[in-house]
């Protein structure tokens, strides 16, 4: 002790690095104490698997004969639209974007059966998607209409980026009106009759590594059921948070933004998922291995979910009027138990986050690397931390004078 | 008197072999309108079906039904969890108004219990990936 990355993926590749996963690792370390444990073991894996809805995929669907110069133009994707403001064949397809026609809340609360996150999820299946696009013509690329299937083996590109994933953290929404509210944190039932709660707890990949010490730009992950990359902080990133003593946020904090291949990627592990009058997300699974180079990294992954906190938030008031205010903390812990107190009422608790699916990102990463597949990469460049200075901002809006 | 009636029935794996349907129609001079099938044998299925006939028969073609371990559900629509789709997130645990979702403790995975379900038909549109699908 201390190891490097480099002594690791010499035992990777070997077949002999000792790699267990986050909710392993709490055991081991109590059985052996944490010198010992941070001495034999190499990695620890975290997984989640949940709503992410800042993900899409930037297509490069190849070019027609003759040309058409999409950028510009109108391109939909099985009718749901499709971003096509880059070059004449590259388009972007976010999650929660919904067919032109979908009633969006008009019948409230809206189902939003079928958006982005579905036409990821069909295109990671090998699905053939109806792309239907209409340009205005140059003399470089003079066609104006275009109407085919495409698949996902026969285009050119098909790079998955979300700018905000794997949210170090997560609120707990409930509603204190008397009336059922439709919330991205699920259904809401009136006057504190259920608390719902979106993290996987201690094996989160940013809860397990709280200062950012070894997840940073460039590190090698689990996304989709491939490979991909961590290409920057995440979008609202958000470091300068109150923490407990062991650096773990009690609020929202740290996102990572994800890149990788969606050509490898896997259905059940990117699910098109619809939240009732909310809209359309995709549920991504993530894992992220934490290489154990001294018994301090070691220390912040054997987290637990009775050491996690997370605030309750109310999202028929506080939440869509911007007030600070909050209800109380409570530990994973006690959100796992099925049972919550708040205002001194009994609250059923549920997840949006499905702990059994992160645990078995953690094992498929785990046999990964068990296995010599997955190499563990060197930090790029670090995640800005609290010594940063980023803060998450409101929008200060400016009246606009004509 | 002529009786016609929606019912659900779920065939446990060692029935799903057995030409049940084809007996009712034979034996009990029953007809039936499919509306949703899902039986393969060895594997628990699950037929709708509108199941039409003399009131004496068909009283005979449910005992029938029974006798042959067929689990029967009067009522006209029924919930189903399509498996491959649940993602044990657990969205539905504190929904549900009868408790018909649990989490088993030692994998969190989420159990529905079909026997508790009254067919509100919340979860259906409450489940995020769309897995609890409500057959008529």
């Amino acid at each position: 002790m201390p190891k490097t990355i480099a002594e690791i993926n010499e035992k990777v590749k070997r077949g002999k690095a000792v790699v267990v996963t986050a909710e392993e690792v709490i055991d081991i370390a109590r059985e052996k104490g944490i010198s010992k444990a941070a001495e034999e073991i190499d990695v620890v894996t975290t997984g989640t698997f949940s709503p992410m809805c800042s993900s899409g995929v930037f297509l490069n669907v190849g070019h027609s004969k003759p040309r058409i110069k999409l950028g510009g133009g109108k391109v939909y994707l099985n009718d749901v639209p499709a971003y096509a403001g880059l070059a004449a064949v590259d388009v972007f397809l976010g999650a929660n974007a919904l067919p032109d026609d979908d009633p969006r809340n008009k019948f409230y609360p809206g189902e939003f059966n079928y958006g982005g996150g579905h036409i990821i999820e069909e295109l990671a299946a090998g699905k053939d998607v109806r792309l239907l696009a209409t340009a205005y013509g140059t003399d470089c690329y003079p066609r104006k209409k275009l109407e085919t299937w495409i698949n996902l083996k026969d285009i050119n590109n098909a790079i998955l980026f979300n700018v905000r994933n794997a949210c170090q953290n997560y609120e707990v929404g409930v509603n204190l009106s008397d009336r059922m509210i439709y919330t991205y944190m699920g259904v809401l039932k009136p006057k504190l009759g259920n608390a719902n709660y979106c993290t996987a707890g201690q094996i989160s990949p940013l809860l397990n590594d709280p200062y950012y010490r070894t997840i940073g730009i460039g590190t090698k992950v689990f996304l989709g059921g491939g490979v991909g990359y961590v290409a920057w902080h995440g979008t609202q990133h958000n470091p300068n948070v109150l923490r407990t003593d062991k650096g773990v946020p009690k609020e929202p904090a740290g996102t990572l933004a994800l890149i990788g291949d969606l050509k490898q990627m896997r259905p059940e592990w990117l699910v098109g998922t619809s939240m009732l009058g909310y809209g359309c997300t995709l549920t991504v699974g993530i894992g992220i291995p934490i290489p154990i180079l001294s018994e301090e990294i070691l220390s912040y992954a054997l987290v637990t979910d009775s050491e996690i906190f997370a605030p309750i938030i109310d999202y028929s008031e506080a939440y869509p009027q911007m007030k600070s205010e909050i209800l109380g903390e409570v530990s994973y812990a006690g959100l796992k138990s099925g049972h919550i107190e708040v205002q001194g009422k009994d609250v059923p608790t549920a997840s949006l986050s499905s702990y059994p699916k992160a645990l078995e990102i953690a094992s498929i990463l785990k046999d990964w690397i068990q296995g010599g597949k997955f190499l563990l990469t060197e930090l790029v460049a670090p995640l800005p931390g609290a010594e940063s200075g980023i803060t998450l901002k409101p929008l200060r809006e400016r009246p606009i004078v004509e | 008197m002529d009786v016609s009636r929606r019912i659900v029935l779920h065939f446990p794996p060692h029935v799903t072999g057995q030409p049940v349907v084809y007996r009712l129609a034979r034996d009990f001079d029953l007809s039936f309108n499919l509306l949703k099938a899902s039986v393969s044998p060895g594997e628990e299925g699950l037929l709708i079906m509108e199941l039409s006939g003399d009131q004496e028969n068909y009283d005979k073609g449910i005992q029938y039904l029974i006798e042959t371990g067929v689990k029967i559900q009067s009522l006209s629509q029924d919930v189903i969890r399509d498996e491959a789709r649940c993602t044990h997130c657990g969205a539905c645990i504190n929904l549900c108004p009868t408790g018909a979702f649990s989490l088993e403790p030692e994998t969190r995975k989420v159990l529905f219990d079909h026997a508790k379900c009254v067919v509100c038909g919340l979860c259906v549109k409450a489940c995020p990936p769309r897995a609890m699908r409500l057959y008529f």
